[in-house]
């Protein structure tokens, strides 16, 4: 095993006993980041490029410096007998929707490409104390505004590190293609509609989705306040868990964090999951997808190929020991999507109003009249298609006259989609349920080109992770196969409020019932 | 195509939205969300009277997590001249923009 595939947990034990240092980890990783990723998002460049086919192009700003003195302040630190953090020495990267003091933050858009943050988030801040080694700020969808990482304005975008003509997925792409191309150990992602976990299956890698409010967001760029949750991608779910026990907990800068205690994860991993509930519902085998060519919405039964996987996930689940409940109702499922098309554009048109050419970012060098000129042009300008069609489409349904038509049904809507939730966790309802196992994506990683464009269609790559956001519980995704072209595909357990030490503790008893499978061998060809 | 989104419309939302955009580009995203309407609408097959509650969180803020309000007090930034540096236009450490026009309230 080369030391760069070395996972979270192995690396800090063996920092901790002097087998390896922080400065050796980091030289490995920085060669495997300068084989394999190829030239960074710029906004230089124009359109993706295929004069590097084999290239991961994960980064946008790589910080090398930077990591190489956190390096030295860990073998230092070991030198001298000290303790040293959970994540001491952990190579990572972040997705660049992450103020990260004295770095460049571009949310993948060019109205902020010249900002560099004067402060740092708070997981980005509690992942570094920890330990980490910042690698490096990776690409991500503009403002985390899709599904496959094409709508970045830093090109080129990332590419599949398994099948480089597909998509990563998104938005967190850059974070799941750097974890699974082993650029990086862990990435600190968001998800908003599936945003870790829609990619961590196209990626083959771990996602987690916390619940809303375990992780702060004091630091990210807003995309929709009231879904956007930080969290782990992870190549392992060990990595998983002891990174969210390092970014989770209340946050002075961020009311929506909530005070309760966090779980030891790493600690509760192996405890076994007899008798544990874990529903299987047909609603989340059905997929729904707008007709080519009238744009009507259509249902089906979602590949029987990921059905068969996700099934046989639950299979091993129950042979360790878990209870499966089938024909769990979830009717507002295919709800989540229409839901979120109003919610999530109110919230971004709101959040997105700061971006003006004002105090900080891009603006417009053209002559202007007056200041409202200026908006218009530096915000025509420097916006890509995607925060405009989320600006444009927010300011309409909450317009006076429309706001009771479209978004208080939406936010009615939402309290049906976490009703569903709470009926199936109820502890003393029909079915008693610690997690709702369903696929994470209606279809492995798709082409690059096949699907952007057509705006409804991509927001549909989410349809079944949506709900969890909506419902603000937590969510994981973990690699379960990969289908006849050889990509990977993946499935998720959705749990009650602040169930994340379940869901581990499920994702970890999988992984041990299926280490000695032989597609677990399959590595990226890249 | 019945549009919902009229041009009428569309152009009252970009000046709202305070976006310039040349007219491919305001054609193509004028058929988006029209397209994206055509989603939203799936929200009338389902009965929602006004007794259900909206919900604004996903996750219920009750005492038991809620963290408690954070002192109002003062802090000031260790170097405020980090974030002036990021401003596109500076004289002597105040902002500088173009003109604001003059606007008569109704």
């Amino acid at each position: 095993m080369e030391i760069f595939e070395l996972s979270a947990h192995q690396i800090v034990e063996m920092i901790k006993h002097r087998e390896i240092s922080a400065t050796e980890i980091l030289e490995s990783t920085l060669q495997r980041v300068a084989q394999v990723d190829g030239s960074p998002g710029s906004i230089e460049q124009k359109d993706p490029t295929d004069q590097q086919p084999n290239h991961v192009h994960a980064f946008i700003t790589l910080t090398a410096e930077r990591a190489r003195k956190q390096a030295k302040l860990i073998d230092n630190a070991v030198a001298r007998g000290e303790d040293i953090g959970l994540l001491a020495g952990v190579p990572f990267t972040i997705k660049d929707i992450f103020c990260v003091k004295e770095t460049p933050t571009t949310a993948a858009s060019r109205i902020l490409a010249n900002f560099i943050s004067p402060y740092s988030a708070t997981p980005a801040e509690r992942l570094e104390a920890a330990g980490g080694i910042l690698l490096g700020k990776v690409n991500l969808d503009e403002f985390t505004h899709g599904s496959s990482n094409e709508s970045s304005a830093f090109k080129p975008f990332p590419r599949n590190p398994w099948n480089t003509q597909r998509v990563t997925g998104g938005s967190s792409g850059g974070s799941a293609a750097s974890v699974a191309a082993r650029e990086a150990v862990l990435s600190l992602g968001t998800d908003t509609a599936g945003s870790i976990r829609q990619p961590a299956a196209f990626c083959g890698v771990v996602g987690m989705k916390p619940t809303y409010g375990r992780v702060s967001r004091y630091g990210l760029i807003a995309f929709g306040s009231s879904l956007d949750c930080p969290g782990p991608l992870a190549r392992n779910v060990t990595d998983a868990a002891l990174m969210l026990q390092v970014i989770a907990g209340a946050d002075p800068h961020d009311a929506t964090a909530v005070s309760l205690s966090v779980d030891d994860y790493p600690r509760l991993l192996e405890n076994g999951i007899r008798g544990l509930r874990i529903g299987i519902s047909p609603d989340y085998f059905r997929i729904t997808y707008p007709d080519p060519e009238t744009g009507e919405l259509r249902q089906e039964s979602i590949t029987p190929e990921i059905e068969a996987a996700v099934l046989r996930a639950a299979g091993r689940l129950a042979e360790m020991g878990a209870d499966i409940v089938d024909e769990v109702p979830m009717p507002h499922t295919r709800y989540g999507i229409p839901a979120y098309f109003v919610i999530s554009r109110v919230e971004a048109a709101s959040n997105l109003h700061r971006f003006d050419g004002v105090k900080y970012g891009y603006r417009t060098p053209d002559a202007v009249e007056d200041l409202h000129e200026m908006y218009r042009k530096t915000r025509g300008q420097a916006f890509g298609v995607q925060p405009k069609l989320r600006i444009l489409m927010g300011m309409y349904v909450s317009a006076a006259q429309y706001s009771e038509q479209y978004y208080n049904r939406a936010l009615r809507v939402r309290t049906l989609i976490r009703q569903d939730f709470d009926d199936i966790f109820n502890p003393n309802g029909k079915y008693r349920l610690d997690a709702l196992l369903a696929p994470t994506t209606p279809t492995t990683a798709f082409p690059i080109g096949d699907v952007y464009g057509d705006s409804v269609l991509m927001q549909y790559a989410d349809q079944l992770t949506v709900p969890a956001n909506h419902a603000g519980v937590p969510a994981i995704s973990l690699p379960c196969g990969f289908d006849k072209d050889g990509l990977p595909i993946g499935f998720q357990l959705i749990g009650p409020d602040f169930s994340e030490a379940n869901l581990l503790r499920l994702g970890r008893a999988y992984e041990l019932a299926t280490e000695n499978d032989t597609w677990r061998e399959k590595r990226p060809a890249i | 195509m019945n549009e919902e989104i009229t041009p009428g419309i569309f152009e009252h939302l970009v000046q709202l939205g305070a976006l310039e955009l040349d007219d491919e580009e305001a054609q193509y995203l004028r058929r988006q969300l029209n397209n994206q309407l055509k989603a939203i609408h799936e929200l009338e097959a389902i009965p929602v009277s006004e007794d259900i509650n909206i919900t604004s969180h996903g996750i219920p803020y009750t005492p038991r997590i809620m963290s408690p309000i954070r002192g109002d007090e003062w802090l000031p930034n260790p170097d405020s001249n980090e974030i002036i540096a990021q401003v596109p236009e500076t004289d002597e450490g105040y902002i500088v923009v173009p003109d604001i026009p003059h606007t008569d309230l109704d």
